[in-house]
Formats: C-alpha cells, structure tokens, sequence
C-alpha cells in the first residue's frame, strides 16, 4: 500500500495548505461575524455561492455512488464491481462535506437537527433534508465493508453483505427523490428564474443530469487517482461508464430541446444576453461536446479521451446549477451577485478537503481493490461441479 | 372561524407614515434607517408617480411560506395572519427565496438571526384589538374586518365610485387569494405592484411533485427488487449451465484422452 509521490503534489500539497488557511480565516469570521459580514448575500439574493455549489453540485457530482451500485447490486453488471469502492467513496465523502458546507450556510446552524422532530410535508426542502440525512446513513453502511475488511472485523462485514440488496435499493430511491427534489426547490418561483431554467420538468433534469454527472466525476476521480498513486480502473471499465453518461445526456439533452420549444425560447436566445450565452454554454459544452466525444470510439477507449469528456460534462453540470441559482435570479432580484472572497474560500476549503479526504483513504483503505473475503454473487462464484450432478440428477 | 383580514385603500393613503411608526414600534424596531421593508421595519409606504403605496406582508391563503418551510416555522393561524416562529427556524432562508411577495428579510448581521415579516399583530388581534397600522391610520385607509365583509366593501367603494378606483381588488385572485386586500386609483402594475403572479396558491407547483412520493416509493422499490431478481436469476442459470457444460466435457474428456 505505498503511494507513489509526484514532483507535482508538492505544489498542489502547498495550494492544498494555502486553500484551508484562506477557508479557515473566512469560517472565523462566518461564525464571529455572521452571514452579512462573510457574504454577499442579501434580502434580495438570499441563496449563493454556498447553496447554488457546494450542495447543489455537491449532491449532484456525487451521484456516482447510486448509480455504480445499482448497475452491481441490483442490475447484477459485475464489470462495474471494481469501480464500486471509489464510487460509493466518492459518494460518501461528497455527503459529508454538503452536510459541512450546509453548517456554513445555515442562519443557525445549531438547529440543523429540526426537520426530524419538526415535520412539513409540504417543504421540498424537508424532503431533501430527510432523504440526505437517510441516504447519507446508507453510504455509511456501504462504505462500512472497505473498513471492516482494513479491521478484519468478518462478522460485521458479513451483516452488511446479508442487507446489501435491499440497503441499495432503498439508496437509489432516496437518491432518485432527492436529486429530482433539488430541482424541485425552484418549482415554487416560475416568476423569478429566468425562462431558460425554469420548466416543469425541473426535477427530471436534475434526476437525468444527476445520472449523467456520477459515472463522469467517478472517471474524473480514477484519472486523478492514476496520476497521483498509479492506482487505476480499467479504461474499458470506464469507456463503458461513459456511454451510461453519453445515454443519460442524450435523455437530457431532448428535455432541454422539449424545454426550448415548450417555453418558446429561441427568441430568447436570439438576444445573445449573458443569460443567452451562459445558456447556450452550459448545452454546447456541457452537453452536445461529451455526447460527441463519447460516440467516436477512439476518443471513449483512450484514458485521455475518457478524462475530457467527463470533464465536459462535470464543468457543463456545474455551469447548469449555478446557472439557475445566480444567473437565472439575478435578473428578477435586480442584485448582481458575486461571492465574497470568504465565500470562495470555504467552498474551495470542502473542495479541498474532498480531496484530502479521498487521498487518505485511497492510501489507508482498500478502495482500488475488488472485495475478494466477502461473498461473491452466483456468476463469479466457482461452482461444484459434483454437487451441480447431485442436483441435476 | 371567520378569517380576519386587512383592505388598504391606496386613494386614501395621504403618506403621513403613522403606520410605519405605529409598526415600528410594536415591533421594538427603529423606523429611521431603510425605508423599505427589510429586517428593521415590516410595512413600508412608498411614493409611486405621487401615489403612495403601502406594502407589507399580503397573509396569504396558502401562503409559500409555510408550504416551503422544512421545520414548519410559519403558521397560517385560523385568525389569518401568518405568522413566525424563530426558535424553529434553521435560517435556510427558503422563504426569503420564493415568497412571491418577497416580504420575509434577513437579519443578516445577527449571529442568531432571525426572520422578520409583518404578522398582522396576530397577538393584538387575539386580545381583541386592531392591528398597530391599522389604528394608526389618520387617514382610515386601513380597514380591519372579516376578510369577506372586506371584499364586499371593497366591491361597493368600486361600484359606488368607479371613477376614482380601478376595477381590481388586489389580493382576492393574486397567488391564491391574500388576507391583505387593495384598491387603487389606476392599474396596479403602473404601482409596482407584482401583476405577473397566477391566480392558483404557488405551493400547488411543488405539491403536485411531492405528493407522488408515497405511489413512487411503492413502485420504484417493487421495479427494483424485480430488477434484481431477475438479473440475479439470470447470472445463477447462466453459472449453473456453464457448470454442467464443464461437467459434460469432462464426461467426454475421459472417452477422448487427446483432447
């Protein structure tokens, strides 16, 4: 279990240690000062920077963990089984750190806790509240086998295997309600988006690109990983991942084409706006540029190849969020939004403790690994042939 | 229990600002400073090409607030007024995102804030009395009353006087239907009053997503499970088959020893 140490960690381990001291300068003054002091925000702009990325695309780029574990779990793909580690990791961490950031952005984060006592049914927001603090407890459970195998604690590991298929069942659907239900949140303000982000459809968007941006950030996160500790999935693994991404996209993608005629949006686009250019970025890039790359086969089988298109897709998801919760109010809310320095600073903070976190416990945990103690399903499973005769006969 | 409710007559309003002292006041705020509704003062009067316009919160029917709340921290009371509750909230600011009205502010220099919106002095209506604006008022632009009797007076300052109101009350359609009702001297966009908002309560918009999870749950988790059983069902005979394939050509091995 050695890491193989770059030239280049030095600099990403000084930009690493320069990010968390500006993200711990901007959390004193977040908790001594108060919002006003730290943000940008206002009456008329009361969700940023902090909402609009660290749980919006937090949740949203951690969507490999359900989709990975629904292809082994419940679809039986055990091709996908040597990337369910990383993803479900990947997912996990990607959890914390939301719930992290949300104590940021919180007015009184020390009431964090009261959607469980306090109910509403009528709140999307009390939805997600309850479906992330449910899904969040799942990936612990599927994430606590990798521990238990480091600890060797056999019995343990062998009760979450017994549960496993019901435990990932219960995973995608809390994920599916969630990630649709983000989108959900801005269903109750058609007045205030701005045309090209708002539509009905809202929570199938953010169900489909949800789907499409897991497998990606998963083949983000392999590359990152192969640079850094030669620790790799196969790129045929992955080239299959990415057709998940390219089918997801095209889904998306023709809500969106569905969107623009529905909501009669080209003369819209036709005023080449920021809201227009912004728009047509996030679909050109973000969508149409990966779903090329992932058809032609020599861009989808090379590790290069695999990384850009996932990149793609992941920077033009990030642009869609951040799209509908700055850009697509500021126009109502007549505030030009820009986060603070202190704003940018803690995001940047969870971000690189994402990192950090990932890197600890690539090198402590057996992630890139294929669970080889615990129960294997049937397929893989070397039958007896003599006792396969006693029961045929 | 008959609603309460507030009709603000705008071509009664002489601008004297007794209701936005009025206001302060019970409320413990500082009037001076903004001289919009913001977290130090829950009604405003402002001046609109000479008219003056009051604004505050509209109370609605079914009203955004308490629909998007996680913890529950609004209440619709059955006296009408919508009302708030801090020691609930978790400052997520939902409210202040998608009010229609946008009314709820922010104390965002407090390290315990708080959200701060007109409650129609739902206490005072409790005990009896008037809301604080509401007697203030030199002028009687503000009528309190049962929210009913308010439409119907309403309807008659219109149809007594046509000249002087625009045919509109504000509030009996707009998001639903609101506890605070308008008249005015001409059309109320020209007012910078919301005109955009549709006559349905906006909660609906959400509802109508969330009230599928129960039918979804059921659905998705049976599909699921089928899913899984098939597939797994599906790898079980593809492994037993290919067991008793490799048991066959053993059989044959032992004839053919060549190969």
């Amino acid at each position: 279990m050695t890491s193989i140490r770059l030239p280049r960690l030095t600099f990403w381990g000084s930009a690493f240690w320069a990010v968390m001291a500006a993200g711990l300068a901007a959390t004193v003054v977040r908790f001594t000062q108060g919002l006003g002091a730290s943000t940008n925000l206002s009456d008329g702009f009361p969700w940023g920077l902090w909402i609009g990325f660290d749980i919006l695309c937090g949740v949203g780029l951690a969507a490999g963990g359900f989709v990975v574990a629904a292809s082994v779990y419940i679809f039986n793909l055990d091709r996908y089984r040597p990337i369910l580690r990383p993803a479900v990791l990947t997912a996990f961490l990607g959890y914390l750190l939301v719930v992290f950031a949300l104590l940021y952005d919180l007015g009184k984060p020390w009431n964090v806790w009261h959607p469980i006592i306090m109910w509403n049914p009528r709140s999307v927001m009390f939805e997600v509240g309850w479906c992330v603090m449910l899904y969040t407890t799942v990936l612990a459970l599927e994430f606590s086998p990798v521990v238990f195998e480091k600890l060797n604690f056999k019995r343990a590991k062998t009760i979450i295997h017994t549960i496993s298929v019901p435990l990932v069942i219960g995973g995608v659907i809390l994920s599916s309600l969630h990630q649709s239900s983000l989108g959900s949140l801005f269903l109750i303000v058609p007045e205030k988006v701005y045309p090209f982000w708002y539509s009905s459809n809202l929570p199938y968007l953010f169900f489909v690109s949800a789907v499409a941006v897991g497998p990606a950030m998963v083949t983000i996160e392999s590359f990152l990983s192969w640079r850094a500790f030669r620790r790799e999935i196969e790129v045929p693994i992955l080239s299959k991942l990415a057709k998940v991404t390219g089918v997801a996209l095209a889904i998306y993608f023709v809500l969106k084409i569905q969107d623009m005629t529905a909501y009669n949006l080209f003369p819209l686009i036709l005023e080449f706006n920021l809201e227009a250019i912004l728009y047509l970025a996030e679909i050109l890039l973000g969508v149409v540029v990966p779903i090329i790359l992932v058809a032609i086969p020599g861009v989808r089988m090379r590790r290069g190849g695999l990384f850009a298109m996932a990149l793609f897709a992941v920077l033009g998801f990030i642009l869609n969020r951040m799209n509908l919760s700055i850009t697509a109010i500021e126009r109502y809310s007549g505030v030009s939004y820009f986060p603070s320095w202190m704003e940018i600073a803690v995001t940047l903070m969870v971000v690189a403790l994402g990192f950090a976190a990932f890197r600890l416990a690539v090198k402590y945990l057996p992630i890139f690994t294929v669970d080889s103690h615990g129960p294997k399903p049937p397929v893989s499973r070397e039958y007896d042939v003599v006792s396969f005769h006693e029961a045929v006969r | 229990m008959a609603q309460y409710g507030i009709l603000i007559d705008i071509t009664r309003c002489v601008g004297c600002l007794a209701c936005e002292e009025a206001c302060a006041e019970k409320w413990g705020m500082s009037a001076a400073g903004s001289t919009e509704v913001s977290a130090f003062r829950n009604t405003e009067v402002r001046e609109v090409d000479g008219t003056y316009v009051p604004r505050q919160c509209m109370h609605c029917a079914d009203p955004t607030c308490v629909s998007v709340c996680p913890v529950g921290a609004f209440t619709k009371t059955p006296e009408g007024p919508v009302t708030y509750e801090p020691d609930k909230c978790m400052g997520c600011r939902y409210c202040l995102q998608a009010c229609p009205f946008d009314i709820p502010k922010y104390q965002w220099e407090s390290l315990n804030p708080a959200v701060r919106k007109c409650n129609m002095c739902h206490e005072r209506i409790l005990e009896g009395k008037q809301p604080a604006c509401v007697e203030a008022c030199p002028a009687e632009a503000r009528t309190f009353g049962i929210l009913d009797d308010l439409v119907k007076e309403a309807t008659n300052r219109i149809t007594g006087d046509p000249e002087t109101y625009e045919n509109h009350i504000y509030g009996v359609r707009e998001a639903g239907g609101t506890s605070v009702l308008f008249l005015a001297p001409k059309p109320f966009a020209e007012l910078g009053m919301k005109t955009t908002l549709p006559d349905h309560p906006l909660p609906t918009l959400t509802w109508e997503v969330l009230s599928r999870i129960p039918n979804y749950v059921f659905w998705s988790s049976t599909l699921l499970a089928g899913i899984w059983w098939i597939t797994n069902r599906r790898n079980e005979v593809q492994a037993y088959e290919a067991a008793l394939k490799k048991l066959e050509e053993r059989g044959n091995g032992r004839n053919h020893p060549t190969n």
